[in-house]
């Protein structure tokens, strides 16, 4: 049994070693890979949202550049519906902050994620690429997170995205309903893969998992509740329910630092 | 409208990229409140979850076939946990739930 001290060091080693040999190329090419679910999960999604522009009378074009631009669902979702009213730029900026304000804890959290030393050019990078999937699958990673992960992602995400909202403005409902349908569910299947293998490590993870799903359900089902908008629920359950979390089950202080390899 | 557009899109796109570029470029150190760093730990997961139950379950044609993705995703997420693997049979249970069912 080696002590923490020894540990400590080889895992300072193990990671020198790693950064200076698979580097920022092994991590691009894991985003590439880890990119194409999200891809394909991206191009069923804009594509339905293509076709909500097509009625609003966006060119298949003008859809592209914003889903490359904003590279967001229910933001654009909402810029689109801002659009299609006429109002004004005032209320385009409001609306869009706050149906994105999640984005604003994910980046909270990815700024720890990250080694400290990260320059300005890459923060600035990453932060375009955080959307709610590679955001998860970036949170999965164990150790420092690299900025060459997330570029990767978004290498083969942001053309999904991109070419699956330039098809269904331009070409409308020509998928199959059953291969739509089908391919609806790849995010969630996703959002699942990053979030079960921890919770079935963590007993603590597997409770806030189960609690935030249930809380969810309540705030879909109950009047009232259910009136609040998807993206300002995501908010009030994450600040509850991560806050609870953190008070009954503070992490240990090492954690964050060195990875999960303690447990 | 296309002028009007281009103008709203930049509008929509300065305020995206402010919400998810500010705390990324001005938290600069490694935050040390223990409080903090727990519950960034833990924000990911509620994220998640919140955003996949109950959405996943009219993410398909029916409830059913959304149900069935959804078990196919958790047991697989369990069992193996690679995010293409999960995603893709989640996919096709779906796929072959609505093709037998409905």
């Amino acid at each position: 049994m080696e002590s923490t001290a020894n540990k400590k060091e080889n895992t300072q080693i193990m990671e020198e070693k790693f950064a200076g040999k698979k580097g920022n190329k092994f991590w691009y090419l894991k985003g590439l890979r880890d990119g194409i679910p999200i891809a394909m999960g991206y191009f069923a999604v804009s594509f339905t949202l293509g076709i909500t522009m097509k009625n609003t009378g966006i060119t298949p074009l003008q859809g592209a550049i914003m889903s490359m631009t904003m590279l967001a669902s229910a933001g654009q979702y909402a810029a689109i519906t801002v659009i299609a009213a006429g109002s004004g730029y005032l209320e385009m900026v409001i609306t869009t902050l706050i149906v994105n304000l999640r984005y604003l804890l994910m980046s909270c959290a990815l700024s720890q994620k990250v080694d400290s030393k990260t320059g300005m050019g890459h923060r600035l990078a990453m932060s375009y690429c955080i959307t709610d999937e590679i955001f998860g699958a970036a949170s999965l990673v164990e150790e420092k997170l690299n900025p060459f992960y997330s570029y990767g992602m978004v290498t083969v995400a942001c053309p999904g995205w991109t070419i699956g909202t330039f098809l269904g403005v331009a070409l409308g409902t020509i998928l199959p309903d059953r291969l739509s349908n089908a391919m609806g569910v790849a995010l969630y299947g996703m959002f699942l893969a990053v979030i079960i293998p921890p919770a079935r490590k963590d007993k603590v993870i597997a409770c806030v998992v189960v609690l935030s799903m249930a809380a969810s359900c309540v705030f879909s089902i109950v009047p009232g509740l259910k009136e609040i908008s998807s993206g300002f629920r995501i908010i009030i359950l994450t600040l509850i329910i991560a806050g609870i979390a953190a008070y009954v089950k503070p992490i240990a202080q090492t954690q964050g630092e060195e990875g999960k390899e303690h447990e | 409208m296309n002028n009007h557009y281009y103008l709203y899109l930049l509008a929509a796109v300065l305020a995206i990229y402010a919400v998810r570029a500010l705390p990324m470029t001005l938290i600069r150190r490694d935050i040390k409140s223990p409080f903090i760093r727990s519950f960034l730990h833990y924000v990911p997961y509620v994220t998640l979850a919140v955003m996949t139950f109950p959405a996943i379950l009219s993410a398909t044609g029916s409830t059913l076939s959304a149900a069935v993705g959804f078990v196919t995703a958790v047991v697989l997420a369990y069992v193996d946990g690679n995010l293409f693997r999960v995603a893709i049979g989640a996919c096709v249970m779906v796929y072959l739930a609505e093709f037998f069912c409905i």
